[in-house]
């Protein structure tokens, strides 16, 4: 018996979508098939990864983290920079020293924080809010005026305040991230909303919402498989946006990242496992469809993008 | 190709006596078709049935049992590509290879680190499930020390013999001839002193080619010399050849119903980077590899694989759960601390951890939520101030304890003000969001 290769006929291509200008512009998306399945599509881009940075100094990042960085972390513009140096395709700059229960920053700072970073590195910039509904949609728009012409993206916005959010990134001719939680109808439904206000559709990048190995991350790896599916085999335009995962926040505050070795002795080396822990998460996304990640310890995410090149072949 | 349920009713008794646990045959022959049954459960079907249903009633991914007694381990009879369909069913095996070189000394370190594997992860015990013995070409008196080695050293584990030499497999194979080895591998070359041994020692066996299909070929010819049991490898090591390969293999089966290709993948993850192997070992747990071979099994590197292969083979249609109850924690008493958290079994063993780390003998009760985490049963309208009110004071905690004091989580900090008026006469404290601070948190008030 021979083997006939059994293919999938796929009517659906995800978007492609551009990020920042020149030569170190990014662009995500354009899958034709299944992750890596070439034998039966086309893959223009890469997973691109993004470096975390934040405007303020990340005091509750666990201390193998803040190593890892280095003594940048203070400050947004030579943290960005570090970031470049060391492999970063996009920087990817979270703006949490805006939250209420953190500095509270006001939108002036977070917006001029937002155009410091923008103006001192080459490679795409994204900017993310700190999380709190009502401060992100003043924060986002501020920064995004502030960074207009940057080709950036923004987010994230979620349902509660994406009309604005979406406003400034159209006004600014910014990209847009759209966070829904971990529900395929949900992400499809926040897509449509966004393109009834008239938002382009292919402007859009989708976070289905990140969960850390051994905390959820099936769940967003089944509902990752089954966007990218209907996207696929339903050809359906609403789920064809690439999609992020934005990792290390989630990774970074759980257990096996932080506990140290004599705490857990049957954990094993605690610089080591939690290394583990972003890289598989890492893996696990980008298995499941994932065109960008965001990372925040920069050897694994050399370790992601190692094995990104691997898979791409 | 497989049968469709008409077809397969054409071969069973049609008299509907129903001992199949079906109404009617034509019922049992869609569940046969629809492979959710086995013809086993019909006792009066013919020989000629049996024959003939046999290669269709088959599962499309054949089960292979690995080892033998209490450490045995059964991979195979998976039935779908995405664990969403259904579910993903036999969990990959781990194993570690162990060089015929290292021999002695560092053999050891390896047995002990599978022996001491075992930990326990939401309520389950995983660990290392099996050793591999490499040959690379060495001698077959040396191979066959090593395999005694670690079968005296590690009791029970499942063992996978490595070379491409009969005659090392047959020196090693003494050594573990009853506990059903997996024998790796047959080649083209020596297909049929291969299959020789795997059919005397009833051993399974797998088979190794240069890409896809070659591999259909060998699998083929070996299975024509009448072995069963048999694990495929394409040579895949590469991360983009491994997810290609076992998709191709896994659809084949699945829903061609291939048979070439309907066993267990098998395949090596080594690498010299111990944090690159268990990114490419990852890749074969959530892309359809059965046995995947380690060359190291550190404890963190195994936390995080056996956490990813838990994750990947969870059922997703039914979060894993605890039964409702209130749980004592050490030698709890009347005055010790109740705190409150939900069924799903994450949560309570991550909070039930936690607070034997502490030391401090509590009372830990746990709600039915059906499964869901406290943020998510909270969001969900399932952990609200008057449900917990009910549980409570249905529970009869109060017998156990004198105080009315009761402990919640800091993430559903909101729920303290309405749950003191639900339970009147109770003080609601507020505990810390994340469980690995309540041990201090145990400890400043003990
Ligand atoms: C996986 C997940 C799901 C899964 C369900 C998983 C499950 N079995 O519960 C699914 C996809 C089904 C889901 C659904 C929803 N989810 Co959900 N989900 C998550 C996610 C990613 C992880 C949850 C998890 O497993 N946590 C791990 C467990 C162990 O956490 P935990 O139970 O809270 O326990 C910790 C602490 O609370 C503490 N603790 C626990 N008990 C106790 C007890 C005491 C005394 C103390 C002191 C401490 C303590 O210790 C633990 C570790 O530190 C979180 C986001 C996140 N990253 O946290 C969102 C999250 C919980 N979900 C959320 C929401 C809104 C929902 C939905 C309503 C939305 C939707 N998609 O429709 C639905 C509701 C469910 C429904 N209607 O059926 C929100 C809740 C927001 C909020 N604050 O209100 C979250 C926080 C996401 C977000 N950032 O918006 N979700
Ligand atoms: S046991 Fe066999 S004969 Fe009886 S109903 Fe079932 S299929 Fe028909």
């Amino acid at each position: 018996m021979a083997l006939t290769i059994p293919k999938e006929a796929y009517s659906g291509k995800i978007f492609n979508v551009q990020l920042g200008s020149g030569t170190k512009a990014v662009t995500i998306g354009g899958a034709s098939a299944l992750p890596f399945l070439a034998f039966e599509g086309t893959f223009p881009n890469k997973p691109a990864v993004a470096f975390e940075i934040m405007d303020i100094a990340p005091s509750d990042w666990p201390e193998t983290l803040q190593k890892a960085i280095g003594g940048v972390s203070a400050n947004p513009v030579q943290w960005a920079k570090f970031c470049q140096q060391n492999g970063a395709d996009i920087v990817a700059l979270r703006l949490m020293g805006t939250h209420p229960d953190q500095k509270n920053k006001s939108v002036e700072e977070a917006s001029k924080t937002a155009a410091e970073v923008a103006a001192a590195i080459d490679i795409p910039l994204l900017i993310l809010g700190s999380g709190h509904v009502e401060k992100d949609s003043q924060v986002l728009q501020a920064a995004a005026a502030a960074t207009r012409g940057k080709n950036c993206a923004i987010g994230k916005a979620v349902e509660e305040n994406y009309k604005t959010i979406a406003a400034a990134a159209m006004a600014n001719d910014h990209k847009l991230i759209a966070m829904s939680q971990l529900d395929v109808n949900l992400a499809k439904q926040l897509n449509i909303l966004l393109t009834q206000m008239g938002f382009d559709k292919e402007r859009i990048i989708m976070d289905p919402m990140s969960s850390a190995l051994g905390y959820g991350l099936e769940y967003t790896y089944s509902v990752m498989e089954r966007i990218r599916l209907a996207a696929l085999l339903q050809n359906d335009a609403m789920m064809q946006t690439p999609v992020v995962c934005d990792i290390g926040a989630n990774v970074w505050k759980v257990k096996e990242t932080i506990a140290p070795d004599v705490e857990v002795p049957e954990w094993g080396s605690l610089a080591d496992r939690a290394l583990a822990w972003e890289s598989i998460t890492a893996s696990a996304m980008i298995t499941a469809g994932a065109d960008m990640l965001i990372m925040r310890h920069p050897s694994a995410a050399t370790k992601a993008k190692e094995m990104i090149a691997e898979l791409a072949g | 190709m497989a049968l469709s349920g008409v077809e397969i009713f054409k071969h069973l008794p049609k008299t509907n006596c129903k001992k199949c646990g079906h109404p009617t045959c034509l019922a049992f022959a869609m569940k046969l078709a629809a492979k959710q049954a086995s013809l086993d459960a019909c006792p009066d079907a013919s020989e000629d049935a049996k024959k003939i249903l046999g290669e269709s009633a088959a599962p499309p991914i054949r089960g292979i049992t690995l080892g033998a007694g209490p450490k045995a381990v059964k991979v195979g009879e998976e039935i779908c590509m995405f664990r969403h369909e259904k579910k993903f069913f036999n969990p990959n095996v781990f194993a570690v290879a162990i060089k015929a070189s290292e021999a002695g000394d560092a053999a050891s370190k390896k047995i002990e680190g599978v022996v001491t594997s075992e930990i326990d992860r939401v309520g389950q015990k995983l660990r290392v499930d099996a050793i591999a013995i490499t040959d690379e070409g060495g001698d077959a008196s040396k191979f066959a020390s090593v395999v005694k080695q670690v079968v005296d050293g590690a009791p029970g584990v499942p063992v996978i013999l490595v070379s491409k030499n009969p005659a090392t497999i047959e020196a090693g194979i003494v050594h573990c001839a009853d506990k059903k080895p997996l024998i790796y591998a047959a080649t083209a070359e020596n297909a049929e002193a291969m299959a020789k041994i795997a059919k005397e020692k009833k051993a399974s066996l797998a088979v190794a080619a240069d890409g896809l299909d070659a591999l259909t070929a060998l699998s083929e010819k070996v299975k024509g010399m009448g072995v069963d049991d048999l694990v495929l490898d394409s040579g895949a090591r590469k991360a983009k050849d491994m997810i290609e390969h076992f998709t191709i293999i896994r659809r084949a089966a699945i829903k061609k119903n291939f048979k070439p290709l309907g066993y267990p993948i098998v395949t090596f993850a080594t690498r010299d980077n111990s944090v690159s192997e268990s990114m490419v070992a990852a890749i074969g747990t959530m892309k359809y590899a059965s046995i995947i071979i380690l060359s190291s099994v550190e404890k963190w590197k195994m936390l995080a694989l056996l956490s990813l292969r838990q994750n990947i083979y969870t059922d997703p249609q039914v979060p894993m759960q605890v039964a409702q109850n209130v749980y004592k924690v050490g030698d709890a008493k009347e005055n010790s601390p109740l705190m409150i958290t939900t069924n799903f079994s994450l949560s309570y063993f991550i909070v039930r951890g936690e607070v034997e780390n502490s030391k401090v003998p509590s009372w830990l009760a746990v709600m039915d939520n059906e499964g869901l985490s406290v943020l998510t049963a909270w969001a969900a309208g399932k952990f609200t101030a008057s449900k917990i009110a009910q549980f409570i004071t249905e529970s009869g905690v109060e017998k156990n304890i004198k105080h009315k004091e009761l402990i919640i989580p800091g993430y559903v900090a909101v729920l303290s003000g309405a749950l003191e008026e639900k339970l009147p006469g109770w003080k609601i404290t507020v505990g810390p969001r994340e469980a690995n601070q309540l041990p201090t948190f145990l400890k400043a008030r003990a």
